[in-house]
């Protein structure tokens, strides 16, 4: 395809994820095909679109979950899918993923689930184990939540947990699945001001599939927009920008909540 | 196209309660009418009186667009509604009739008529066209060679499944023998107690019922040569050999297999899996791995519990209806039943334990992601290993009498 040359191939440092022609599909039925795009390095990088064009099936692409139909997805200009497993593996060690609902695992306590990942991958021992788990905990305030089992606390406060989880091996990237999805508007601005604070402080890059104007405006440096009908991405860019500069109308009235064409004009 | 507001629809419903309201609510629903007169210009008047409620009685739709058609050429549908008592959805589905009926002829259909609230619903109604390739079509349903077609796919793809599911299992076991994959204790421990000490209870009353039942027909049989004591014979080998086996591993089979299914099936739904999938950790090891192996540690134990109790059900019929003595039955039993009988039924245990969880945790893994598919995948993690169990017990007893023992 002969479109910009593949920044990630370039060895552009600022480059840490790109997608290239990805074409996402189950079956015959192709959901979105031809997504370009690349996500910096520090970035908190906004996947929108309305209800049904894919945003979440193209998380899970990028997080392995499943194998594209074709195309690319390079973590730092190497492809996810064209190596072996235990190359994905260890791509993927360096990512934390928040999912829709928290998917904590419920027959283990809170501490239990954010151990868990640093049992397996590092030879720490209980004692520092137990601490960097307080530790965690107490970043997203759940301190003192230890030994609860997911099913005893809000879902709110599960969200947070499997926050926790997501952050427990120091991720450089952070994927976050509807983050706001079934929260109130106190937690879920709770919420974007954590992931600004996570950025921030830990430079991590942070990747947040969202349909929420608020979230998208407050923390997006960045963003891509996937469309159900056109079936491909229709905009990228800054949310902030696309909501008076997009070409598409479509994207316009998404960022600015109207239900017809030319209202946003006011 | 401008879909009506919010506020205008709400001012329609407002006006139905209205219409609600003002009529006299001791009578009962009055039932709705309708007349069709007729003008020279080729317009016909549909006049609506009386309640058109879903609870009142209200002409058919077709009864309706009938006489509008028995008006011979019409150009114009107008409609008259002063004597409209109540009225709901049961009016507007045949106004709807009406106008579809209308399009098809080429009729103009003027709804000034109507009642304002009616006319913004019908306006509703309409205001979004469906979607072009929306409906369902019945597309393959009929053809014979497409049913036979997507049953052999769908077949193919299952098989494909079930083959990766055991290759998968088959490399796990590998990683745990080479002292790669990891099998947490703590989760070990508790599922080893749910499917061992927990099961204890179920299995013991079946089997003793297994051990009464069989002692029962053997003894009326027995009875008839004067041989009751061969009863102990009966029952010893066919619990050890064959029904402690058996019934254990169709306990475990409703009880565990059906508790695994519907544990990962959820863990599916809730996106606990892919959670482990993305951190690098492979659920066949952290998942299944402990369920295999807990159910072949159990499952033998549990087979020659359930042959103990059933040696005691087949007791109580003895000592206690056929008048041989405890010391006597417990001889012949002992007399009759060789350690082969008891290693076959233990071995058989072991493998009807690796199915029992496979089928358990294939069907769990395989599950679709909502609640319904949570209950599909427990019915058939059962169905799946019940049908194993019988056929693999079929195939045991081919192989012993081949060879003999």
């Amino acid at each position: 395809m002969a479109m910009t040359p593949d920044p990630a191939r370039q060895g552009d440092a600022d480059v840490i994820i790109a997608i290239d022609d990805l074409t996402m599909a189950f079956g015959s039925f192709v959901l979105q095909r031809d997504l370009n795009f690349t996500v910096r390095r520090g970035d908190i990088f906004i996947i929108m679109g309305g209800s049904g064009c894919g945003k979440s099936t193209l998380l899970r692409h990028m997080i392995g979950l499943i194998e594209p139909a074709q195309g690319r997805i390079l973590y730092d200009g190497e492809s996810l899918w064209e190596t072996d497993p235990e190359a994905r593996v260890r791509i993927l060690r360096r990512t934390g993923v928040l999912y829709q609902r928290g998917a904590l695992w419920t027959s283990m306590t809170l501490a239990e689930n954010v151990a868990l990942p640093l049992q397996e991958y590092t030879r720490l021992g209980r004692a520092e184990i137990a601490e960097i788990v307080s530790l965690k905990l107490a970043l997203v305030g759940l301190k003192g939540f230890e030994d609860y089992l997911p099913s005893e606390i809000s879902g709110g406060m599960q969200k947070r947990a499997a926050l926790a989880r997501a952050m427990a091996l120091d991720p450089e990237i952070l994927f976050f699945d509807e983050p706001s999805a079934g929260l109130d508007p106190i937690s879920s601005r709770l919420l974007d001001d954590l992931i600004l604070e996570l950025r921030d402080s830990l430079g991590a890059t942070i990747v947040v599939v969202t349909h929420e104007l608020a979230s998208i405006f407050t923390i997006g440096d960045n963003s891509v927009f996937l469309d159900a009908e056109a079936r491909t991405m229709i905009a990228s860019g800054d949310p902030n920008r696309l909501r008076v500069e997009a070409e598409h109308p479509t994207v316009r009235r998404f960022l600015n909540r109207s239900a017809a064409d030319g209202a946003e004009a006011a | 196209m401008a879909v009506p507001s919010p506020a205008g629809t709400l001012a329609a419903f407002q006006n139905r309660e209205k219409s609600l309201s003002d009529h006299p609510r001791h009578h009962g629903p009055a039932p709705g009418r309708f007349a069709v007169t007729q003008a020279d210009d080729g317009g016909v008047t549909l006049q609506i009186s009386g309640d058109w409620s879903m609870q009142a009685t209200v002409p058919r739709s077709a009864e309706v667009t009938d006489s509008i058609a028995a008006a011979g050429s019409v150009r114009t549908v107008t409609f008259s509604a002063e004597r409209l008592g109540r009225w709901d959805s049961a009016l507007l589905t045949v106004l709807l009739a009406v106008r579809g009926f209308a399009e098809q002829r080429g009729i103009d259909v003027d709804p000034s008529g109507l009642p304002e609230g009616v006319r913004k619903l019908l306006h509703l109604a309409e205001a979004v066209p469906e979607r072009s390739g929306a409906r369902r079509t019945a597309a393959g349903r009929g053809n014979l060679l497409a049913r036979v077609g997507i049953g052999v796919t769908r077949a193919t793809s299952g098989l494909r499944e079930a083959l990766t599911f055991v290759g998968e299992g088959t490399l796990s076991v590998g990683r745990l023998l080479t002292g790669r994959a990891r099998v947490r204790r703590s989760d070990l421990l508790v599922i080893v107690q749910q499917t061992g000490a927990q099961a204890l209870p179920i299995v013991s009353l079946i089997s003793v019922l297994v051990g009464l039942i069989l002692a029962f027909v053997g003894a009326v049989q027995l009875e008839m040569f004067g041989a009751q004591i061969f009863v102990a014979n009966l029952v010893g080998i066919a619990m050890t050999r064959e029904m402690g086996a058996m019934m254990a591993a169709i306990i475990m089979a409703g009880r565990t297999g059906a508790a695994f299914a519907a544990e990962l099936g959820t863990m599916q739904v809730n996106e606990e899996i892919d959670a482990l999938k993305t951190l690098g950790i492979a659920p066949m090891d952290f998942l299944v791995l402990p369920r295999m192996i807990a159910l072949v540690l159990m499952m033998p134990l549990l087979a020659l519990y359930a042959a103990f109790m059933g040696i005691v059900g087949g007791a109580l019929v003895g000592v206690g209806m056929l008048d041989i003595l405890f010391s006597q039955y417990l001889n012949q039993t002992f007399a009759a039943v060789t350690l082969n009988d008891v290693a076959i039924g233990v071995v058989k245990a072991a493998v009807f334990g690796v199915l029992v969880a496979a089928a358990g945790c294939y069907r769990g893994m395989q599950c679709g992601r909502s609640a319904a598919e949570v209950g599909k995948a427990a019915t058939s993690a059962v169905v799946t290993a019940i049908v194993l169990i019988v056929v693999m017990d079929g195939l045991f007893a081919v192989v012993t009498h081949i060879l003999g023992v």
